[in-house]
């Protein structure tokens, strides 16, 4: 009975014609020929433990883990002291304790909640882990590394371009002459820039036009790149969800007596961001995976800093480059799939609330 | 009669151009304080603007209007006086479908008027229970009929105990058993002596609670009567050609 089934299953959506059988076959060929040669290397012919290069050295060793597992905290934190890690735990974990909460609908005081999550915490975080404070010990920036880095850089981002975002969004759309062009000046100059030269011209360029004995920290000219420039980003993805927005709300709204920001604020964006909630997502999906390009100005993020342990002579083996990579690629791909399938499980409770 | 209280609207030698479309020509037109009038006219003869100049959704070019004795300018601070005291209701409802019908229609008094949030709702629930629909307090616009959006839409604009009520076709985009639903809650406001202005095709409701009928044609206001006049007798032949039409059916 079940066998005929899905025998009957199999011909309807696999080889319902000469050419989807062909095709069927092709695809399962291409993954026979790719995915058993990666799960032997991978994890059958896997190199578990050891205490250096030479327990994965041999002919037919796969991947070398033991390389991954030593050098964790150099992934992590860089060349962060490492009697001061605590403090970057501390502030890790203070984030979690905002973020959590406000990921989970349920949780009341959501107001509060992002005030501290997008206000007090940063400021808390920066003093832990900068420790630019009486009784702290300083880190400078030029010890951060690893997905320390990578984080300030994606949060800073995210933090900075959503706010930036939907102020140029209104901007654009203002009845007001002089705010429009600035804001469509403002956000065709940065998408008409690839990020690479931004953070070129913030590390290099930026310091010609500060005053004599003004220093900008490197990291922070960066973040202030990033920041700038997923900004113009977001105002494009929240201008398509306002103009999603049918004018007769904008008119109900203002006619019952609401203020321009009343409108903005309790009626028209709360749709438009509903309805861009993909793209809003993607943006920071772009925005976290582009923070390895500050890479080039010589700030050592996640995928920098396994880059660096992969020439550490201690370790370099055949297989060292590969097992490096494939673990950064699983790190970032972690952390995408998690924001992907948070927006899809938003988009799904937004609209089973209500019928439209 | 109208001319013997002060009006609460004045409009006086108004014009108003889209581009190059003249769409308001000169038009003069005085509302007296709880007068009802009614607006009729072929599609695109510039009813719909004209009230949408009375809160200035629409801005007039020339002329003059003033609503309870405040001057329409560029001043944003004296528009939204205005706009707290009138009231106004679309053709296509334009309830937030992000909010309940009761957070519809708190949404103002609590932001604009500043009452306390069990205030707005115990005056909200009144006005839900005058419009017939209590029941549906909780729910989202979607889930209502055009008719029950169109009723709460009238309540949303009575929650701010406006001076004025403005109706653009109210009801034209109503399933025809829908529109008497609609008409019934408008009768009774009218009853309650509530100034309106409304725009409509309706004219059993003019008939019924009209003080007077005014009727557009072209950006001009061509003729106003009240209704015994304006339907047995319209001296203007536009106006005639207009009510053979409207009334053939």
């Amino acid at each position: 009975m079940t066998a005929n089934a899905s025998i009957k299953w199999l011909r309807r959506n696999l080889f319902s014609s000469w050419w989807n059988g062909a095709l069927t076959l092709f695809v399962l060929y291409v993954f026979w020929s790719t995915i058993p040669p990666f799960l032997d290397w991978a994890l059958v012919r896997a190199v578990w433990s050891g205490e250096g290069r030479e327990a994965c050295l041999g002919p037919d060793k796969g991947a070398c883990w033991p390389f991954i597992f030593a050098n964790l905290d150099q992934f992590i934190y860089g060349r962060y002291p490492t009697e001061l890690r605590w403090r970057v735990d501390l502030a890790f974990l203070l984030g979690l304790a905002g973020l959590v909460p406000m990921l989970i609908p349920r949780v009341p005081a959501k107001l509060w909640n992002l005030g501290y999550l997008v206000v007090a915490w940063p400021m808390i975080a920066i003093v832990l882990i900068a420790g630019d404070r009486p009784g702290l010990v300083g880190v400078d920036t030029d010890l951060w590394g690893g997905l320390l880095v990578t984080l300030v850089v994606a949060i800073t981002g995210i933090v900075a371009s959503f706010p930036l975002g939907i102020l140029l969004a209104l901007g654009r759309r203002s009845e007001m002459p002089v705010i429009r062009t600035l804001s469509i000046m403002f956000i065709e100059f940065w998408r008409g820039v690839p990020l690479v030269t931004v953070l070129f011209m913030a590390s290099v360029m930026l310091p010609l036009f500060l005053p004599q004995g003004v220093r900008l920290d490197n990291l922070l000219r960066c973040l202030v790149g990033v920041a700038l420039f997923s900004s113009a980003y977001m105002a494009e993805v929240v201008r398509g969800g306002l103009q999603a927005v049918p004018r007769g709300q904008y008119e109900a709204a203002r006619a019952l007596g609401l203020s321009y920001w009343q409108t903005m604020g309790l009626i028209v964006l709360p749709q438009a961001l509903r309805s861009v909630i993909p793209g809003i997502v993607n943006t920071f999906i772009g925005l976290f995976k582009d923070t390895t390009l500050v890479l080039i100005v010589g700030l050592f993020d996640f995928l920098g800093q396994v880059r660096i342990q992969l020439s550490d002579m201690h370790w370099a083996t055949p297989q060292g480059a590969a097992t490096g990579y494939v673990f950064a690629a699983l790190v970032y791909w972690v952390f995408c799939f998690g924001m992907s399938r948070y927006s899809v499980f938003m988009e799904k409770r937004l609209n089973a609330g209500r019928a439209r | 009669m109208a001319d013997t209280k002060k009006p609460i609207i004045a409009i006086e030698h108004v014009d108003k151009w889209f581009d190059d479309f003249h769409v308001l020509k000169d038009v003069n037109l005085s509302v007296a304080e709880g007068e009802r009038i009614v607006i009729a006219g072929p599609s695109g003869s510039g009813k719909s603007t004209l009230i949408r100049c009375i809160n200035r959704l629409e801005a007039h070019d020339r002329g003059r209007i003033a609503v309870d004795g405040i001057e329409l300018t560029e001043d944003l601070k004296r528009i939204d006086e205005v706009r707290r005291e009138v009231g106004m209701v679309f053709q296509q409802f334009n309830l937030f479908p992000h909010m309940t019908v009761l957070e519809n229609c708190t949404l103002a008094p609590i932001w604009v008027r500043k009452q306390p949030k069990e205030e707005a709702e115990a005056i909200a629930m009144r006005f839900l229970e005058r419009v017939r629909i209590p029941e549906q307090a909780a729910k989202y616009p979607g889930q209502l009929s055009g008719g029950q959006q169109q009723r709460v839409a009238i309540a949303r604009a009575l929650c701010m105990n406006p001076k004025i009520m403005l109706f653009d076709e109210p009801t034209s985009a109503l399933d025809p058993e829908m529109i008497k639903e609609v008409l019934d809650v408008m009768v009774g406001l009218a009853h309650d002596g509530m100034t309106m202005i409304c725009v409509t095709h309706e004219m059993g409701f003019a008939r019924e609670v009209a003080d007077r009928v005014v009727f557009m044609d072209q950006g001009e206001i061509v003729e106003e009567a009240p209704p015994a006049e304006f339907f047995t007798s319209p001296k203007s032949e536009r106006t005639k050609a207009f009510l053979a039409q409207i009334l053939r059916g």
